[in-house]
């Protein structure tokens, strides 16, 4: 008997297992149940009646109505204009589809808070530049619209959230099996009756799921509201927390009326994901089995041009008429003035690199969003690593706490890690970038858990085995085989994070301080402040580094792929 | 070349037991095989001995190493057992070449480059895949695949060589061809082979040893391919390995009858009777299709025909004996020329060939049919 080896008493995998469940724990665990019990609990004690009379509070219960009503308008007009384009690009021959799809996708690149900046500057009641021409050529004494209100809100949100359902319903019209709506057609049933009887009920899922996620988006949405709602009044969940935190310089009152409403907001998003997981669950019709072969295409005839010009005017208006104006506002020597070439100049397009406070946002965010892209990669790897592949004892706390980052938005968040890291365990971070880093970690944990269990999922234990059979260690497996295989899934939550972090605003704009505002921040305070100018020329440098990003990234996400 | 032990290994899952107090040898250099239902647990026996799960109890010795105690939580990581695995999705990297593939193990083991290049290169060539070295897995189809995986586990000269169920992903003529030349492979190394099955084919083509294993984890028989197929230990073994007949009846002081409908059936051999120590009770009479004689005149029972099938090169008869039916199959050449082609219908007369005796009614191990 020689070699014998002992099973240490707690292995390598327990190690990791312990460090995983900390990471999470400390980054979204601590946080969220302190929000809890900051909501329910007064002095030690819980104080289920004054939960309820902050709730009942005209003030915070009208941000309440407000959100939900907001919420679900969004949905509404998402749905409808996600599934109308979806069907015209997947089952119409509407002509240019492949162009036409793309570009239906553009809205998602385009960040929501610097559309409302520009509808504002063309459509605020005031001095909106169309409200102004129409005023002119009508002879009217008052605007004729005004984009500063619920309906507003509504319809700029919908304009940068559809493509959700968009997303969700084409690919299922796509794989859908063409021979279910061939057996109605043998049946006798006409196109028109085919599409609304069968077609549309079997993508009723992919629909609804869309829905749920533009639901849970607007819900705790932060940026439309702010810059279309608050100068007028109107509030909904996360504008009230911020305008109550904000005003009363961070008193504890103000955070803990918001953790009240925090609670609200991930119960909210709790149920809308749990809706969506059953949906999806139940949803899995025969339908979307395999690849798509041809399905039947509606012939528009007559339509087919006028359809194609209302898609080509669709994007025209909500992607390139306010990034159009955005890039003309930023270069106006005075906001207010025409856009004429003589009024219009490159310096303030310079001046944003030379000033110190929009010079240090664009570092900070660029550092910020970096950082907590890649830590956040590498801590969702091994974590999903441990969830997916080794089966510890207590695996299941776990997957519990992985799942929670899916439902926690932007603002619950940011108050959670200003509960947890204001020196309540002896750590102060607030005020510097690192409680920004922390949020973004906690913020984004879910895009990198998702990415990664799904590239993770890919490797069958079997190719891990068989490298320990050929005499590699656990160690040398995990270098030489598992991360060689799941490389693109850490690229792209890689990438899944850094960009949305480079134009965070939500959460960024409940944590800085003095010297740490992100572009988002910058913008947003800037617009505040009734710098438009300058909060346009910020945000098109900020859309052309978006810009930049997105599209070298996509080329070298599909050169990955093409490799694979 | 290693000697293989278990001594009263077991394993379970949560609730489920899936090997209990399992014992036996595999001899060194021998080609071993156990052969048994899919979930019955057999490749937990590969994974025990590969390192990839540990006994609860028990202890597996692998030459002269113990390499896991289950009572003393023992265990040797599977990169220090030398042995070499080929899994039933083959587990080639997707990521690295052919060559790549094979040589991983010799660069895992630090062999020297030059040596380690020729080594590699010489295992792609024992499986016949020289000039796809730098193909990668996706350009290669399944049994190519499965002769990269073959490779890999042999270029490393392991003392052992696991296979689990290496061909149940391959088409018939594939997996007729490469059961040669895995045996061919393992003759010219003089590895010690586990391979493990569900397919008798396989088991019967390549084994020197067989052991049957029930859908309990429990070993039913071990033996040579002949033993196994000849001497069937039990009726679980004997349906194991082919299509079987199973004739239930009661025996009387040496006479027996239908179990179905009391007919009369053929007497209990005295070798049956010594070796049970008893002329009545009930038993099973076994045989496989072939062993049943049909003839028009001569014959010891009576049957009828209930249904025919021609398969080409034989004809599959199902024979109603009196409630109980069996199934005989004989050469149409054969029938054809000595005039034994009966119809749907016919009456005949049956004897056997040969039958096996087992006490018992076989229950719980035969479904009858």
């Amino acid at each position: 008997m020689v070699d014998i080896y002992t099973k240490p008493k707690i292995s390598v995998a327990q190690i990791v297992l312990l460090f995983s469940i900390l990471v999470l724990v400390v980054v979204v665990g601590i946080p969220v149940i302190l929000i809890f019990l900051t909501a329910f609990f007064e002095d030690g004690k819980l104080n289920i009646p004054g939960f309820v009379q902050i709730l009942k509070d005209p003030d915070t219960y009208q941000a309440l109505w407000n959100s939900l009503v907001i919420a679900f308008g969004t949905t509404l007009v998402s749905t409808t204009v996600g599934v109308f384009f979806a069907w015209l690009v997947a089952r119409t021959d509407l002509p240019f589809k492949k162009t036409m799809k793309a570009l239906f996708l553009v809205p998602f690149m385009l960040p929501s808070f610097i559309g409302a900046l520009a509808w504002k500057v063309l459509l605020s009641p005031r001095a909106g530049y169309i409200n102004k021409f129409l005023m002119a050529l009508l002879g009217l004494e008052n605007a004729p619209i005004d984009i500063m209100s619920m309906g507003g809100i509504i319809v700029i949100e919908s304009m940068y959230l559809f493509p959700f359902v968009f997303l969700q319903v084409e690919s299922a019209l796509e794989r859908m099996d063409p021979t279910l709506e061939e057996s109605a057609r043998i049946s006798g049933a006409g196109l028109l009756t085919i599409t609304r009887k069968i077609t549309l009920p079997l993508v009723l899922p992919s629909i609804l799921s869309g829905a749920l996620l533009v639901a849970l988006y607007s819900l705790a949405h932060f940026g439309v509201p702010a810059i279309l709602g608050t100068e007028k009044g109107i509030y909904n969940i996360p504008t009230k927390i911020y305008e109550r935190i904000y005003s009363s310089g961070g008193s504890f009152r103000a955070i803990r009326v918001g953790t009240i409403l925090s609670t609200i907001l991930v119960i909210s998003a709790a149920l809308i994901l749990k809706a969506q997981d059953l949906l999806l669950k139940k949803g899995k019709y025969q339908i979307i089995a395999g690849k798509s072969m041809r399905p039947m295409l509606l012939k528009l005839r007559a339509l087919r041009t006028p359809l194609l010009i209302v898609s080509i005017l669709y994007i025209g208006i909500t992607v390139i008429l306010p990034t159009v104006t955005i890039f003309l506002v930023g270069g106006l020597k005075t906001y207010g003035l025409s856009f004429e070439l003589k009024n219009l100049t490159w310096a303030n397009y310079l001046e944003i690199f030379r000033w110190k406070m929009t010079k240090d946002a664009i570092w900070n965010s660029v550092y910020l969003s970096l950082g907590a892209a890649l830590v956040t990669m590498l801590a969702g790897t091994m974590i999903s690593y441990v969830i997916v592949k080794s089966r510890p004892r207590g695996k299941f706390i776990l997957e519990l706490l992985g799942v929670l980052p899916f439902s926690l938005p932007g603002t619950v968040i940011a108050l959670g890690v200003i509960l947890t890291w204001s020196g309540r365990f002896g750590i102060n971070i607030y005020n510097t970038p690192w409680i920004i880093f922390v949020a973004y970690v906690a913020r984004y944990m879910a895009f990198s858990l998702k990415s990664n269990s799904a590239a993770l999922q890919q490797v069958s234990d079997s190719l891990e085995e068989a490298s320990r059979a050929c005499g590699a260690t656990h160690f040398q497996t995990l270098k030489n085989i598992v991360l060689p295989l799941i490389r693109p899934g850490m690229i792209s939550a890689f990438f899944l994070i850094f960009l949305p972090a480079l134009r965070e605003l939500t959460t960024s704009v409940l944590l800085y301080g003095p010297t740490t505002r992100t572009i988002g921040v910058a913008i947003y305070a800037l617009n505040e402040d009734g710098e438009t100018v300058r909060a346009a020329a910020l945000a098109s440098v900020a859309l052309i580094i978006i810009l930049v990003g997105e599209t070298s990234i996509r080329n070298f996400l599909a050169r990955l792929q093409k490799q694979e | 070349m290693s000697e293989i032990e278990f001594r009263s290994v077991s394993k379970s899952f949560r609730t489920k037991k899936v090997l209990e107090n399992l014992s036996f040898t595999i001899r060194p250099g021998e080609c071993f095989t156990i052969l048994g239902p899919s979930g019955c647990g057999k490749t937990i026996v590969v994974r025990l001995i590969a390192g990839f799960e540990t006994p609860d109890r028990g202890t597996i010795r692998i030459g002269t190493t113990t390499v896991a105690d289950g009572s003393k939580g023992y265990a040797l990581p599977p990169e220090n057992r030398n042995i070499g695995v080929v899994f039933q999705d083959y587990a080639v990297w997707p990521h690295m070449t052919v060559l790549e593939n094979v040589l991983y193990p010799l660069r895992m083991q630090k062999v020297p480059k030059e040596e380690a290049l020729q080594r590699a290169k010489m295992a792609i060539q024992q499986v016949n895949m020289e000039g796809l070295e730098d193909r990668l897995p996706y350009q290669l189809s399944g049994g190519q695949q499965q002769r990269v995986a073959l490779a890999r586990a042999l270029v490393s000269k392991p003392a052992i060589l696991l296979l689990d169920e290496p061909l149940s992903n391959l088409d018939a003529n594939l997996r007729e061809e490469m059961r040669f030349e895995i045996k061919e492979l393992q003759k010219s190394t003089n590895s010690t082979l586990l391979y493990v099955t569900h397919d008798q084919e396989v088991a019967l083509a390549i084994s020197d040893r067989i052991a049957v294993m029930n859908e309990k984890g429990e070993f039913q028989q071990v033996g040579t391919p002949e033993e196994v197929y000849d001497q069937p230990a039990n009726p679980f073994v004997f349906r194991f390995l082919g299509i079987a007949n199973f004739i239930p009846v009661h025996a009387r002081d040496g006479k027996t009858f239908l179990a179905s409908s009391a007919k009369e059936f053929l007497p209990l051999p005295d070798t049956v009777q010594k070796a049970e120590g008893t002329s009545s009770g009930k038993f099973l009479a076994a045989c496989r299709p072939m062993e049943v004689e049909l003839s028009h005149t001569s014959g010891p029972l009576e049957g009828k025909v209930v249904r025919k099938a021609l398969l080409g090169p034989i004809i599959d008869y199902r024979i109603d004996l009196g409630g109980t039916v069996v199934r005989a199959q004989l050469q149409t050449e054969e029938g054809s020329m000595k005039g034994l082609i009966f119809e749907e219908g016919d009456s005949c007369r049956v004897g056997f060939s040969r039958l096996l005796w087992f006490p018992g009614n076989g229950e719980g191990e035969v479904t009858h049919g």
